[in-house]
C-alpha cells in the first residue's frame, strides 16, 4: 500500500496531466461528434458582452462600406418593389411574406479560419431566436443558428465540416448537399448531383426547396470548377461563395412559421 | 508572492483579451491567426508549483477555447505544453537551471530564443493535429504550424523584448 501511494505520488504530475488531458480530449470529441458545448460557448453572457463591446468599437471603422453595402440592397429591393410584375433577381423568394419572417442581427465574432467556424451575433432569445434558423446575409446564405441565450447566439458557418445544407442548380430541381472541405474560404463543395446533369462553369447554386431551414432560391454561389468522385456517378463541385466570408457584419435570421407543422407530419409518416 | 499572483493573474486577463479580440481576428493571409498567449508559458515563474502551473494552463486554454468556440482544443495544447516546459527548459539552459541563483538575466539571447521558440512549436503542432483530427490533411497541418509558427514566435519575441518583466 505505501508502495502504491508513493507510486502515485511520485509520479502525481503525470497523473495530472493525462486527467487534464483526457477531460480536454472527451470535451473535444464530444464537441466533433455532436452539436457544441450547450455550457461553454460564446453565446453565454460574458463572452457575448466582450464581443458585443469590441463589435462596437470596431464596427466604426467598416461604417462607410458596410453603408454602401446596404445602400445597394435597398437599391435592388426598391428595384423589385418597383418592378413588382418582373422581379429579375429574385434574391427573395415571393413566398417569404406569408411563410418566413427576418430578424436583422449585427456579427460581433467571426472566424473562417479553423475546420469547424463559429460566428457570435447579437440576437438571442429575447429577439426570437431558436437553434436551427437560417441565417443569411444580402449576397447569400451564411449558416445555422446552433446555440442561443438570452441576449447572444452561436451561428454554425457554412465553413464547418459538420455543416451540411441542401442546395440545388438554379432553375433545375437537381439538388446535392453542400460541405467544406477545410481548403480555402471561400469555396464550398456540392456533392451528389448526379452524372447526368449538364454543367456549366459559372452556373448559379441556390439552396433548395428539401430543407425547413431555408426558404428556396436564396444565392450561395456559382461553379467554380467540378470533376466527378470515386464512384464515377456523381459530381464533386467547388463552389465559390457569393459572401466575403471574412467580412460580414449585418445578417439577416429566416424564421419559418410552418416548421413544426412540416416537422410533426414528416416524423409522423416516418413513424408509420 | 502576492505581487507575483497579481502580475500572473493579470497577464492571464490581459492575454485572453488580447488572443480573443486582437489575434483571433487577424486572419493575415486569410488563415494566419498567431498564437500569442503562449509567452505566458514563457514568462510564468521558474519555481512553482508544477501541479498548479498545468491547472493554471488548462483554465487559461479553456478561456480562449470558450470565446473562439474550439472547445478543448487550446486546453490540449495548453496543458501539453505546461507539462513538457521543465524538459524543454534542461534542454535549454542545462542542468543549472533548476539550481536556487538561476534567473533569465544570466542566460544568453539564444538560449532564449530556442526556449521560446520550442514551446511555440509544441504548442502549434499539438493545436492543429487536434483542429484538423485527420491524417489526411498532412499537408494542411504542416503549412499552418510553419506559417503560424513562425507569425507566432515573432510577434512573441517581440512582446517578451517589450514587456521584459524586472523581478524575474
Amino acid at each position: 500500500m505505501q508502495r502504491i501511494i508513493n507510486f502515485i505520488l511520485s509520479y502525481r504530475n503525470a497523473f495530472l496531466y493525462g486527467f487534464l488531458m483526457v477531460i480536454s480530449l472527451v470535451l473535444t470529441i464530444r464537441s466533433h461528434s455532436y452539436h457544441q458545448s450547450r455550457f461553454f460557448n460564446s453565446s453565454k453572457w460574458v463572452s457575448g458582452n466582450i464581443y458585443g463591446t469590441a463589435a462596437n468599437i470596431s464596427a466604426y471603422f467598416g461604417l462607410q462600406e458596410e453603408n454602401q453595402r446596404l445602400v445597394e440592397e435597398n437599391e435592388e429591393l426598391r428595384r423589385l418593389l418597383f418592378n413588382n410584375a418582373t422581379p429579375t433577381n429574385p434574391i427573395l423568394p415571393d413566398s417569404i411574406s406569408t411563410t418566413y419572417e427576418v430578424i436583422s442581427a449585427n456579427v460581433i465574432k467571426n472566424s473562417f479560419s479553423s475546420p469547424r467556424n463559429y460566428l457570435t451575433i447579437d440576437k438571442g432569445k429575447n429577439h426570437g431566436t431558436a437553434t436551427d434558423m437560417g441565417v443569411i446575409t444580402t449576397k447569400g446564405i451564411l449558416g445555422i443558428v446552433e446555440n442561443t441565450s438570452n441576449k447572444f447566439s452561436t451561428v454554425q458557418s457554412v465553413l464547418n465540416t459538420k455543416s451540411n445544407i441542401n442546395a440545388k442548380i438554379k432553375n433545375t430541381n437537381h439538388f446535392g448537399s453542400l460541405k467544406w472541405d477545410v481548403g480555402d474560404y471561400n469555396v464550398v463543395q456540392l456533392v451528389d448531383i448526379p452524372r447526368l446533369v449538364p454543367l456549366v462553369v459559372g452556373d448559379t447554386i441556390v439552396t433548395g426547396a428539401m430543407s425547413s431551414i431555408f426558404p428556396e432560391n436564396i444565392p450561395i454561389g456559382v461553379i467554380k470548377k467540378y470533376d466527378l468522385d470515386n464512384s464515377r456517378s456523381f459530381y464533386h463541385i467547388d463552389v465559390e461563395l457569393f459572401n466575403d466570408m471574412s467580412n460580414i457584419k449585418n445578417v439577416y435570421l429566416i424564421i419559418n412559421k410552418n416548421k413544426e407543422e412540416i416537422q410533426e407530419l414528416e416524423a409522423r409518416t416516418q413513424n408509420e | 508572492m502576492n505581487s507575483a499572483l497579481f502580475i500572473n493573474g493579470l497577464r492571464f486577463v490581459l492575454l485572453v483579451l488580447t488572443q480573443v479580440l486582437i489575434f483571433n481576428t487577424l486572419n493575415f493571409l486569410g488563415f494566419i491567426n498567431p498564437l500569442v498567449y503562449v509567452i505566458f508559458f514563457y514568462w510564468y515563474p521558474i519555481k512553482s508549483n508544477r501541479a498548479l502551473f498545468m491547472l493554471t494552463a488548462f483554465l487559461l486554454g479553456f478561456m480562449i477555447d470558450f470565446f473562439s468556440d474550439t472547445l478543448a482544443l487550446h486546453s490540449i495544447a495548453s496543458v501539453t505544453v505546461a507539462y513538457i516546459r521543465p524538459v524543454i527548459m534542461r534542454f535549454c539552459f542545462g542542468v543549472n537551471y533548476e539550481f536556487q541563483n538561476f534567473s533569465f538575466r544570466n542566460t544568453t539571447k539564444i538560449q532564449r530564443l530556442t526556449f521560446l521558440g520550442l514551446l511555440v512549436l509544441i504548442h502549434q503542432v499539438v493545436f492543429f493535429s487536434f483542429e484538423v483530427m485527420s491524417l489526411s490533411h498532412f499537408l494542411l497541418i504542416l503549412k499552418k504550424v510553419f506559417a503560424t509558427g513562425i507569425v507566432t514566435l515573432i510577434i512573441c519575441a517581440l512582446f517578451s523584448s517589450l514587456f521584459s518583466p524586472q523581478s524575474e
